[in-house]
């Protein structure tokens, strides 16, 4: 158990270490993804205090923080520049797909919302 | 020495940039023909007959686009119908499809803003063809991802010509799959394409693809199921990448809203099973982008440890996550499917338990010969598509073979789902007639520029020019391909092309030697023997596809026609009894027939009825069911309980008509004796046989629907000898008392009853009251019928 532990606290250290090491970019992209989930999972937490009508209004909220933390996941993936598959797409590019799947996701939303 | 490498090379340059642009062209010209070779040829039915709106479905779509052009938008989505399923009525945007309807109409307001006053009716009768243009277009970009431009002109050539897509898509069939199978393929090809580039954009068009596949046909769940399955797989055998998570990841989450956007789907895009199977993988492709991620972060034995720990608490929680799930789908009785879903994939449920699916005819497994008959060729270049689709295996072919094998299984359970299976098969075929022509002509052409190497070998000895050689080789190589291709698909001058490929190959031979000697190369009569071949069996298959849409698929159901030795003579008797009814009865008639006529009298009679081919209340069917198959003063009770006034049959015993409703009268009886119980079966056959001669049993002979379909049938030839079934009729001479005939048409195929209205006596009544309520006391534990 001890080593177990050990282990532990060493897997975590690395862990920290190497994702310290990443580049600020990248991790904005990736608070923003943990505050997406995030609110999410409150969302979730106040439909199962308060019960789910309006089930469209629920389901939209709940996907469209799902959404934008999967969007904001493939930002992250073609920008990041250890990535040999998006070596030559222009950053800029991958950005203004993002806000165009964005656009397109939040104009369903906001008719789906009710 | 270096500015001639350069010239050499510029030119070579140059003239590999005129030939790929040629080769585009040719391209974009052959795309051309094809789309009109796919509208053309399903206008047989309109040279045939004419230009009118085919079969039963497409007359309820065309009354919704007849109100969509006629009240806009909001009326058409907020549409509640109470002329049909009276007295129930039917609220039309939240049950149809609207993705036809819509398109429809857009193309008619388009043309009317821009004073090309076409009717609807043409612009629903030409839509279809039109769409099949697109298919074919949509699959020449979809076979082009997966294999290159030759297997895609060859893919789109076949597909416009296939008889499984032409006999749902001919001119005047204007349903759901008109629209829909373009959009599959157009769907899947986003899909690949994303899969292809990683592209965000392409993701969010194939999501936007995918809305328009829901909007236009039930058949959305196949896409839903097959991508999440191609995802595992891709998983599976090792190929995740992040083009896969861009691929997928977004078309989860905005393709479940915009199918919860669709009035028809609604909740049902969360809710029901149909839908887990992309949740769940959706689940599983997170976890697996977790692992890589992290699998990148750590060395290797941290991640050993990070591996068992993860194990550990993993497990316990996806146990505790399974049993919830499983606890709730098996709560509800169908594991949340619905029923059409289920008699896709155990084909014995709709006998069982759901009579209605399993009466129509297109819900039946096909036989053997229909796959013949419906993708010809195809059927045995599929296999070797398969195989060309293995060397190399990439995400886009193994996407192709998982989409095949699961159509053809699908295609065995219902033959209306080898539609499905039709733009697989011709992908596949495609592929494979592809690289067999690619191998024959290679041979060729290897073959004649060997016998030219003698000349030029002592040309190419110098460096220099061995390296200009090798960058023409490489140039022309493409182009040559390009060429090759083209040279395929115009199936003409293969000489002409062969020979200006070796001049410039003649300089450029010795090193192209080295190179194809790696190559498996055929003797040059036996790849041109292959080459016409292979031509001919193209060939034959055109001569089948024209026959099978000209001969097979072209009838329009309503207007039936038959040769005989003194001429043609043509049927048109519904149209004629729909618009008797339309001219003869007050607008606030209610008709009573059997549910697949009821859109048709909807659209052309304009009457209200009391069930159609909508299909969503079984009750309601099996009361109209159950009034058909009981004596005339039961019958008359039902109906004039439902306030009809006018009673629709269908009969072909004079002409020899097979699908009327003598023939389909088994089926009322057992969905009529689904819900009420008192009709059985057994009463209406003899022996188990089921006749009408003067073997019938009592209970057929005088039942509504025989009275009414063979009442004065007698007066036409005087013995009743009734052509469809091939005997005479058993009871001859009787009289109507509940009802009386409005009218039957020229060829007595539609037969319109008026029901009679009640006495005006009530003292008959009471006295036949007391007696029956006495012979009712010892009746005992017979069933009693609900409607006496």
């Amino acid at each position: 158990m001890p080593k177990a532990a050990g282990d532990a606290k060493l897997l975590i250290q690395s862990l920290s270490k190497a994702y310290a090491a990443t580049p600020t970019n990248l991790k904005i992209i990736d608070l923003y993804v943990v505050f997406a989930v995030a609110t999410a999972v409150v969302q979730v937490v106040y439909m199962g205090v308060v019960g789910s009508f309006p089930f469209n209004s629920f389901l939209s909220g709940v996907l469209s923080c799902i959404g934008t933390a999967v969007l904001a996941v493939c930002l992250r993936i073609q920008v990041n520049k250890d990535n040999k598959e998006f070596k030559d797409l222009a950053p800029e590019r991958a950005f203004a797909d993002f806000v165009l799947c964005n656009l397109v996701l939040h104009l369903v939303i906001m008719n789906f919302l009710g | 020495m270096a500015e001639l490498e350069a010239t050499v090379a510029a030119s070579g340059g140059g003239s590999a940039r005129l030939r790929k642009a040629f080769g585009g062209v040719l391209c974009a010209f052959t795309l051309l023909l094809i789309g009109i070779l796919a509208f053309s040829i399903r206008l047989f039915s309109v040279i045939k007959y004419e230009s009118v709106i085919h079969e039963f479905d497409p007359y309820f779509n065309y009354r919704v686009t007849q109100f969509l052009t006629k009240s806009g938008i909001y009326e058409f989505w907020n549409w509640f119908d109470d002329r049909t399923w009276y007295p129930l009525g039917r609220v039309i945007g939240g049950t149809v499809y609207p993705g036809l309807t819509l398109t429809a109409g857009t193309i008619w307001w388009l043309l009317n803003s821009i004073n090309i006053p076409l009717s609807v009716e043409t612009v629903c009768v030409f839509t279809a063809p039109i769409f099949s243009a697109n298919a074919s277009w949509a699959t020449y970009l979809l076979t082009k991802e997966a294999k290159g431009h030759g297997a895609g002109l060859m893919a789109a050539t076949i597909l416009a010509m296939v008889p499984s897509y032409i006999s749902r898509s001919v001119a005047g069939s204007y349903d759901n799959e008109a629209v829909a199978i373009f959009a599959l393929i157009f769907t899947f090809y986003l899909y690949i394409k994303t899969l292809n580039t990683g592209s965000l954009f392409y993701a969010t068009l194939n999501a936007l693809s995918y809305f328009y596949m829901v909007c236009s046909w039930g058949g959305y769940t196949f896409i839903i199921n097959l991508i999440p399955m191609h995802v595992l797989l891709c998983i599976v055998t090792g190929r995740y990448s992040s083009r896969l998570y861009i691929a997928y990841a977004p078309l989860v989450v905005l393709g479940t809203l915009l199918a919860a956007l669709v009035p028809v789907v609604g909740f049902n895009a969360v809710l029901t099973s149909e839908h887990f199977a992309s949740f769940l993988v959706f689940i599983i492709l997170h976890v697996v982008a977790l692992v890589y991620y992290i699998k990148g972060l750590l060395t290797h034995r941290l991640f050993k440890v990070a591996t068992t720990f993860v194990i550990t608490v993993g497990l316990a929680l996806c146990f505790a996550a399974v049993a919830i799930l499983v606890a709730l789908v098996a709560s509800s009785p169908t594991k949340g499917w619905s029923g059409r879903s289920l008699s896709l994939l155990d084909p014995t449920y709709a006998s069982k338990y759901i009579p209605i699916i399993a009466s129509v005819s297109e819900h039946q497994p096909p036989t053997w010969p229909s796959y013949f008959m419906d993708i010809n060729v195809l059927a045995f270049l599929v296999p070797a598509g398969i195989i060309s689709c293995f060397l190399p295996l990439s995400d886009a072919s193994s996407f192709l073979v998982l989409y095949l094998v699961t159509s053809v299984y699908f295609s065995g359970v219902m033959v209306r789902l080898m539609l499905v299976l039709a733009p697989a098969a011709c992908i596949l075929s495609g592929i494979a007639l592809s690289e067999a022509f690619n191998v024959l002509t290679r041979s060729m052409k290897f073959q004649r520029s060997r016998s030219d190497d003698g000349l030029s070998t002592a040309r190419d000895s110098t460096p220099g020019s061995s390296s200009a050689a090798a960058t023409i080789t490489s140039s022309t190589e493409n182009d040559n391909m390009t060429n090759e291709k083209a040279e395929n698909v115009s199936k003409e001058r293969p000489s002409n092309k062969n020979r200006k490929k070796e001049k410039e190959s003649v300089g450029s031979s010795a090193v192209r030697h080295e190179k194809e000697e790696k190559l498996c190369v055929l003797p040059s009569e036996a790849s041109a023997m292959g080459i016409l071949s292979l031509i001919i069996l193209c060939g034959l298959y055109v001569v089948h596809c024209v026959w099978a849409a000209a001969e097979a698929y072209s009838a329009p159901s309503i207007v039936l026609t038959s040769r005989s030795h003194d001429g043609l003579h043509v049927f048109d008797d519904f149209r004629e009894a729909y618009a008797w009814l339309s001219h003869n009865t007050e607008v606030e008639d209610k008709v009573a027939s059997w549910w697949d006529y009821g859109y048709q009298t909807t659209a052309m009679a304009n009457r209200t009825v009391i069930v159609d081919n909508n299909t969503w209340n079984n009750t309601h069917i099996a009361t109209v069911g159950t009034a058909m198959s009981s004596p005339e003063k039961a019958a008359w009770e039902i109906f004039n309980s439902l306030d009809v006034k006018y009673v629709l049959v269908v009969f072909g015993g004079l002409i020899g008509y097979p699908s009327d409703d003598i023939n389909k009268f088994l089926w009322m009886v057992r969905i009529g004796g689904g819900v009420f119980p008192h009709i059985k079966e057994q009463d209406y056959l003899k022996d188990g046989n089921y006749r009408v001669d003067a073997q019938g049993t009592p209970t057929m002979l005088n039942c509504l629907m025989y009275k009414l379909c063979y009442y004065r049938f007698v007066e036409t030839d005087g013995k009743g000898f009734d052509r469809a079934r091939r005997y005479e009729i058993g009871r001859k001479h009787f009289k109507l008392t509940h009802f009386e005939e409005a009218f039957t048409t020229h060829h007595w195929m539609v037969r319109i009853y008026k029901l009679k209205s009640q006495k005006n006596r009530v003292q008959g009544v009471l006295k036949l009251k007391s007696s029956s309520k006495t012979s009712s006391m010892h009746k005992g534990g017979r069933k009693k019928n609900p409607w006496q």
